[in-house]
C-alpha cells in the first residue's frame, strides 16, 4: 500500500516526450486557452497532453501543455504571454531540453482576436485579419480604436 | 459636397462614387477592391463609410493618399480641423472650456474634436442623454492625456461657464419611438432664452445638418457660427487636399 502511494507521488502526471514542445508555468486554469491560442483543435496531427492545476512551489498551482513532434515558433509562443506571462517554453529533442525560453508580450497581435465592436470594418468580409496593438491599458484595435481591457480569451478567434 | 467644392476650387476635378446601389459595392465588391481600383483613377481618395476603421483599411490598400471623411461612429478628422479653425478665428484654443451636447456616443465629430482639444489643455463639459454618453474608452483615453471632463445633466448648469458650445444632432433612430425621441430631444435644444446667460464671447458650433437642436432664432445672434463653420470647410479641405497631393 505504501509503495503504491510513493509511486503515485513520484510518477509524472504526463509522461516525457521525445520531441516537441513543453509549455510550463502556465497560470493555473489557462491551459485550455493556451491551446486555443495556438490553434490546436484536436483535428491537427500533434499528440497533445494537458495537465491542469498541478502543484507548483513558485506559483501555487500551474498548468502544463506538452506537444509532441511540433516545435513552436517564437511568434506563436509570444501570443501565450497575453494570458500567461510567466509561461516558459522548452523545446525537446530526443528527450533533452535543447532550448528554454520565456514568453515576451508582443506589440502587435494579428488574426488572433476578434474586435468586439460590431461596427468595426475588421468584422466584415474584407480581406484583412484583425489587428491589435498591445498597450498597457489593453488591446487596441488598429482599425476602429476599440480597446479590449478584460476577458481577452472570450474574444479569441 | 465640401470636398468636391474644395477640389474644384483648387482647379481639379472629382469623381463621386455616389450611391452604393450605383457602383460595384452593390454587386458585393469588397472595399479593399474598390479602393485598389479607384487608386488607378484618382490622385487622392476621400472616403466616408458606415463602418469604423474603413478609412484605415482603405489606406492599407490604396496607392494614393486617403482622407477620412467620416467612418461610422468613429472619427471625422476633417470636420475637426475646420472646427478648430472656426474656434481659432474667435479666440485662442488653449485652455478654453468647451461644452459638447447631444449624441456623444455615435457622434463622430464629437469624438474627433474631443481628441483634438486634449492637445490644447481644454476643459470638456459633456451633456448627453442616457446611453448616448461619450464612449468609455475614449473618455478614459482623454483622461489619461490629462484632460478634465465634466459631465452635466443639464445645459443650464454650464452655459455661463463655457467658451464654445458644440451641438450635435440626436438621431431619432436611437430611440424606441418618436415620443421618447421628442421628449429627450426637447431637453437638448438650444434657444435664445438659454443663451441669455452665456458669456459674451461664446460661439455656438454645429457640424450640420441640424434638425431641431438649435432654434432658428439663434441664427440671428452673434453667438451663432455654424454657417461660417460650414463655409470654413472648403478652405480647410482645400488645404488638406493640397497637402496630401504635394
Amino acid at each position: 500500500m505504501k509503495k503504491t502511494e510513493t509511486t503515485e507521488n513520484e510518477g509524472l502526471l504526463v509522461r516525457r516526450i521525445k520531441n516537441g514542445t513543453v509549455i510550463d508555468h502556465i497560470d493555473g486554469g489557462e491551459a485550455l486557452n493556451v491551446v486555443k491560442i495556438l490553434g490546436i483543435t484536436g483535428t491537427t496531427q500533434e499528440a497533445l497532453s494537458i495537465a491542469t492545476n498541478v502543484p507548483s512551489r513558485n506559483m501555487g498551482c500551474k498548468d502544463i501543455v506538452k506537444l509532441t513532434n511540433r516545435e513552436l515558433s517564437k511568434e506563436e509562443v509570444d501570443r501565450i504571454a497575453l494570458i500567461s506571462p510567466r509561461a516558459t517554453i522548452n523545446i525537446i529533442r530526443n528527450f533533452k531540453v535543447c532550448e528554454k525560453k520565456g514568453v515576451e508580450i508582443p506589440t502587435l497581435i494579428v488574426g488572433l482576436v476578434r474586435c468586439p465592436n460590431p461596427g468595426c470594418i475588421s468584422n466584415t468580409n474584407e480581406p484583412i485579419q484583425s489587428k491589435f496593438n498591445v498597450l498597457p491599458k489593453g488591446l487596441h484595435c488598429f482599425y476602429c480604436d476599440w480597446v479590449i481591457t478584460k476577458d481577452l480569451t472570450s474574444h479569441i478567434i | 459636397m465640401s470636398f468636391e467644392s474644395a477640389m474644384a476650387r483648387l482647379g481639379g476635378t472629382s469623381l463621386s462614387v455616389g450611391s452604393v446601389e450605383a457602383c460595384s459595392i452593390a454587386k458585393g465588391e469588397t472595399l479593399a477592391d474598390t479602393i485598389r481600383v479607384v487608386s488607378g483613377y484618382a490622385d487622392a481618395i476621400v472616403i466616408r463609410h458606415p463602418k469604423e476603421g474603413a478609412a484605415r483599411l482603405a489606406a492599407e490598400f490604396a496607392t494614393v493618399p486617403v482622407i477620412n471623411a467620416g467612418d461610422g461612429a468613429g472619427q471625422h478628422p476633417s470636420q475637426t480641423l475646420l472646427d478648430l479653425y472656426t474656434i481659432r478665428q474667435s479666440m485662442p484654443i488653449d485652455k478654453i472650456d468647451v461644452a459638447l451636447i447631444g449624441d456623444l456616443r455615435y457622434g463622430r465629430t464629437a469624438h474627433s474634436l474631443a481628441s483634438a482639444l486634449s492637445l490644447y489643455d481644454a476643459r470638456l463639459h459633456t451633456i448627453s442623454p442616457k446611453g448616448l454618453e461619450l464612449p468609455a474608452t475614449l473618455a478614459a483615453e482623454l483622461s489619461d492625456k490629462g484632460m478634465e471632463i465634466i459631465e452635466h445633466d443639464d445645459i443650464n448648469e454650464v452655459i455661463s461657464d463655457v467658451d464654445v458650445l458644440y451641438v450635435t444632432r440626436i438621431q431619432r433612430e436611437r430611440f424606441p419611438d418618436s415620443a421618447s425621441y421628442f421628449n429627450v430631444a426637447s431637453n437638448y435644444r438650444i434657444t435664445p432664452e438659454l443663451l441669455a446667460g452665456a458669456r459674451k464671447h461664446l460661439i455656438v458650433l454645429h457640424p450640420l445638418p441640424r434638425v431641431d437642436e438649435i432654434d432658428p432664432g439663434v441664427d440671428e445672434l452673434p453667438y451663432a457660427r455654424y454657417f461660417e463653420q460650414s463655409r470654413n470647410g472648403v478652405p480647410v479641405r482645400m488645404a488638406m487636399l493640397m497637402r496630401v497631393m504635394q
